[in-house]
């Protein structure tokens, strides 16, 4: 691969931090101007989405954009960098940030939540530390990004202030911190002090492969540090945080534990799989097989878990289990392909997995109800809402034409690619799942009576509500007719 | 200005003679007085460090009174050497010691009625001890000023509850004992080499190949015990629970950071300056099983610490944990642990005073510093809590708060000399800081009480009156300090390399092992 031409540019720092000037701007504005506070949210999401979307042109144009923010360590810089994968899921964050914040008015007004400043603005921190993640150029610039995206969803997390926000938070920052504290910071300072006489600095561009160095062992034990180290990836058995955190509000399940904490998880470990060790490294790897059976078994059974759950958000985070390890598998495969295709399944996911979880709190803010067998007759009462859920549904099982089917197409292409005939035999399987726990919620509610007399009486979800959710189902359709750039940001088409 | 040393002293000296002097007259003068020589102090303490980093040989030296004999190799007389270390830890001391005095307004005046002159005296001559301590380039200086601080810490403890009396006679005995153990040592180092100068001692013993020598060998035993006692590390800390806890809120602002942090400065001193890196850790067992030791120090301190329902009880155990750290990084001997180690000193110092002035205001503000008495406590003191929780998040290294990259080192030190256990260890304690922080964490914004009974129904219902979360800032005397504090732990990491760069300037010189393996 020739060189890229590297661009200095503010953008990136730009993107980064227009969360926290939203943020100062949310906390000045507090509970009784929440007009003002809304649009300040608004106004920062839409000019980080503008930003990143405004570097487009030049990444599709095949350069990179760097911007040097300051020395961690005298030899490692915390330096953002924007190449493809990045800014796809840059874009995919950002965007849907706003569709979150029209969503969350709905639906934090809706149900009369408390606190809301707080949530605003933790809201906007976490999307900071996301974009971060998504521009980093080396390990610890994403490993500082990571932590502060722990610390900042904590708040979100335990928003009820109930005994049960408590129990889902001690689990959340219980997996998470002691995986990143545990496994993922002696990792980094194993690589840091025994690669290039102390002075490496893990950069995803100059220092793919270097991690060859060391032996088969300490690099098979170095891939499982980093694979379970970054739990938010959410990979069996270390995955249990995510349904426990299904006690945050839903817009918070949506963006955060659907889009933008799960999907960091994955695009470091995606980072580690094909920047730090490389294709060429890991395909060599003897121990490499256990990272796609890992990724295939995550995805399998908690496909088998998902079956159980009655309740609608719980469904969905497992479902969410399952499509991280999509991912995981993707970038696992080694081959351009399917790297190329976990990429783009972090976007396509993301659209679609969102949608489910927008209808699952518009359902929740129409009617009270939390579990699949309660929603009998919904679809005549919610057309939108439904409908949007059905078409969220199919793009997650991966039907064209819907972008679901375009990051599969990729996965299973990659998969043929190193002639591992069982992942696609997975990834069939897997579909099937996927169909079996995801359509029976549109069929009940679409062909199932509903029970009693008041139900009849149900309307749409508060238009703030709907409109987000039609608009990321409609975004379902789009990234299927639409993927020349996504493939060319996923580093598919020359 | 060459005399920049020297006045480090002289301002505290003559401040606290006059503070004494004022509380005859009018003891509203004794507070300004006080904070007044602690500013010119600092002052002069960041003018020694510019000296120090600007010299060619990156070291200050400064003979007091000029009196010297040439009789032995560095000569008699009483010498001031600030390397680049020594002056870093001494801004430290001073730093700390001026955002206390600032601090210890509201509380010396509710706590100690009446007795201001006194109190400030012996504030002001604590930290000429220890700021003393860390500059003095003499053995046997160094245990005169061992006891300045000592005898002043014991005053300043003994002032404040009837409690506080059992806990400092506790102290007394066991610093005493520590203290007079490295006194003996220097004593048999000065039979062995003649010269009570520390550089001097190192010289003779290089030179004059002692290393196999049982005298020194005792007389490095005697000095380390006597040390580690002082330092409280496990299984010496028994007095510095009771003694910290019971003793008035600006003493142990005072002392929690520095004490322990200043003895570790002198263990560090003693292995390069005194004994030299190949005696001290090559003709003498310590590195094998010191590791282990720091293993069970700290496994004990956490538990300890756990077990703890109360804020600056549950401190002073963490610090009794810390200091497993430091040691641990010290004995795993080789480069990044020492650089660790050192970086630790300062930004544990940093990071406990945080800690300790957030407990304080929580003290003043709600009479108690009980867990049950933290609940719902961030809708009354939002910004106390930030800085407290800054601290907290620097104990558990989280980045980029400087506790992060003092873990870094640590770790990176372990990895390098392959001591596992210290690693593993330091995994632990790290995750038994989440727990002690996030338990607060979840009391103070959960409201959650002992027995998770007390919850509120959710939704924004804490079951907290209206009382408990009116907002109720702290008086800005108290939250300023505070707020410095927790910006300095933040900025220290933000710059840490700067530090670091200082730090490794200064250890070049002592040929420690670095082991890369792959280039």
């Amino acid at each position: 691969m020739s060189t890229p031409i590297i661009v200095e540019d503010i953008r990136p720092l730009i993107a980064l931090i227009a969360p926290w000037f939203g943020l100062i701007g949310i906390m000045l504005s507090g509970e009784k101007r929440a007009n003002l506070r809304e649009t300040i949210t608004f106004v920062a999401a839409s000019v980080q989405a503008a930003v990143v979307l405004s570097m487009l042109p030049i990444i599709l144009g095949g350069s990179i954009i760097e911007f040097h923010i300051w020395q961690i360590f005298s030899y490692v810089p915390m330096l953002l960098r924007v190449d493809g994968p990045g800014l796809l899921f840059g874009c995919v964050a950002s965007l849907l940030w706003i569709a979150t914040t029209l969503y969350s008015i709905g639906y934090m007004r809706g149900l009369h939540e408390h606190a809301q400043t707080r949530f605003y603005s933790f809201f906007a921190l976490s999307l900071s530390a996301t974009i971060g993640v998504a521009f980093s150029a080396n390990l610890l610039t994403i490993y500082f990004f990571y932590e502060m995206l722990s610390v900042s969803t904590f708040p979100l997390v335990t928003h009820m202030q109930d005994r049960e926000a408590r129990t889902g938070g001690r689990t959340y920052l219980g997996y998470l911190l002691f995986t990143s504290l545990c496994l993922l910071l002696p990792a980094l300072s194993w690589c840091y002090v025994w690669l290039d006489g102390g002075k490496m600095t893990m950069d995803f561009l100059a220092d793919t492969g270097k991690i060859g160095h060391f032996s088969q062992t300490e690099q098979i034990v170095l891939l499982f540090l980093f694979t379970y180290g970054f739990a938010k990836a959410g990979l069996m058995p270390l995955h249990s945080w995510l349904p426990g955190a299904m006690v945050a509000p839903t817009p918070v399940s949506a963006l955060l534990h659907a889009v933008a904490v799960v999907k960091v998880g994955v695009f470091c470990v995606y980072r580690v799989y094909a920047d730090i060790y490389g294709t060429e490294v890991l395909s060599k790897l003897s121990g490499e097989d256990w990272a796609m059976i890992i990724a295939s078994a995550t995805i399998l059974i908690s496909s088998l878990i998902a079956l159980s759950q009655d309740n609608l958000k719980r469904r969905l985070a497992f479902s969410t289990i399952g499509q991280l390890g999509y991912v995981v598998l993707g970038a696992a495969i080694a081959t351009d392909r399917g790297q190329g295709g976990a990429v783009l399944h972090i976007a396509m996911h993301a659209c679609g997995k969102i949608t489910l979880f927008f209808c699952a709190g518009a359902i929740f803010v129409a009617t009270g109800k939390k579990y699949v067998s309660q929603l009998r007759g919904l679809g005549r009462r919610m057309p939108i809402t439904m409908g949007a859920f059905m078409i969220g549904s199919l793009s997650v099982i991966g039907l064209p034409p819907l972008g679901g089917f375009i990051s599969k197409w990729y996965l299973a292409l990659g998969a043929l690619d190193r002639d591992a005939m069982w992942v696609v035999v997975v990834l069939l399987i897997s579909s099937l799942l996927n169909v079996f726990y995801l359509l029976p919620v549109a069929i009940t509610a679409f062909f199932r009576t509903e029970e009693s007399e008041k139900d009849q009486k149900i309307k749409e979800a508060p238009w703030p509500c709907v409109i987000p959710l039609a608009l990321t189902a409609l975004g379902c359709f789009g990234l299927f007719f639409w993927s020349d750039a996504l493939l060319k940001l996923a580093e598919l088409t020359p | 200005m060459e005399n920049a040393i020297a006045w480090i002293f002289i301002f505290p000296l003559i401040g606290s003679v006059l503070v004494a002097l004022a509380g005859f007259v009018n003891r509203k003068f004794c507070y300004p007085i006080s904070v007044l020589s602690m500013a010119g102090s600092c002052w002069a303490g960041i003018e020694t460090l510019r000296q120090a980093m600007s010299s060619p040989s990156h070291e200050v030296s400064y003979i007091l009174g000029g009196w010297t004999l040439d009789l032995f190799p560095r000569g008699v007389g009483i010498e001031f050497r600030a390397d680049i270390l020594a002056a870093l830890i001494a801004m430290i001391v001073l730093g700390v010691g001026l955002i206390v005095t600032v601090y210890s307004k509201i509380h010396v005046e509710k706590e100690t009625p009446n007795k201001e002159s006194v109190y400030y005296s012996l504030m002001l001559l604590q930290i000429t001890g220890l700021a003393g301590i860390c500059l003095t380039g003499d053995a046997f200086n160094l245990y005169v000023l061992i006891e300045v601080a000592a005898l002043t810490g014991y005053g300043l403890i003994a002032i404040g509850s009837n409690r506080a009396a059992a806990a400092t006679f506790n102290y007394l005995i066991l610093g005493t004992i520590g203290a007079s153990l490295y006194l003996l040592g220097v004593g048999y180092l000065y039979i062995k080499t003649g010269t009570l100068n520390m550089v001097g001692i190192r010289e003779v013993i290089e030179n004059s190949k002692l290393a196999n020598s049982e005298t020194l060998q005792v007389a490095f035993v005697l000095i380390g015990v006597g040390i580690l006692i002082k330092m409280a590390f496990f299984p010496f800390h028994a007095w510095l629970p009771n003694a910290y806890c019971n003793a008035p809120t600006t003493t142990s602002c005072l002392l929690a950071p520095l004490v322990t942090k200043v003895m570790i400065y002198v263990m560090i001193r003693m292995i390069l300056s005194v004994f030299g890196v190949k005696f001290s850790f090559e003709s003498t067992i310590w590195v094998s099983w010191m590791p282990w030791l720091v293993v069970i120090a700290i496994v004990c301190a956490a538990f300890l610490a756990l077990s703890q329902r109360e804020i600056k009880r549950m401190l002073a155990y963490l610090i009794v944990a810390e200091v497993g750290y430091m040691v641990g990084g010290v004995w795993i001997y080789n480069y990044y642990g020492l650089i660790g180690s050192i970086f630790h000193i300062i930004s544990d110092a940093c990071m406990t005073l945080c800690l300790f002035l957030g407990a304080g205001i929580i003290l003043h503000k709600c009479k108690t510093t009980h867990f049950d008495g933290l609940r719902g406590l961030f809708s009354r003191m939002p910004l106390t809590m930030i800085g407290f929780f800054i601290g907290g998040f620097s104990i558990i290294g989280l980045p980029p708060t400087c506790g992060f990259f003092s873990k870094w080192y640590l770790i990176t030190g372990g990895m390098v000399s392959q001591r596992w256990e210290y690693m593993v260890v330091l995994m632990f304690s790290t995750m038994v800081m989440v727990i002690l922080f996030f338990r607060l964490i979840e009391r103070i914004h959960l409201a959650v009480d002992e027995s998770g009974k007390n919850l509120g129904k959710g939704h924004g219902d804490l079951g907290l009156t209206k009382e408990q979360t009116r907002f109720d800032e702290a008086p800005l005397i108290m939250l300023i300090p505070l707020l410095v504090a927790a910006s300095i732990v933040l900025l220290i990491g933000v710059y840490n390399q700067d530090v670091v760069n200082q730090i490794e300037i200064f250890l070049k010189a002592y040929g420690l092992p670095t082991g890369v393996k792959y280039k």
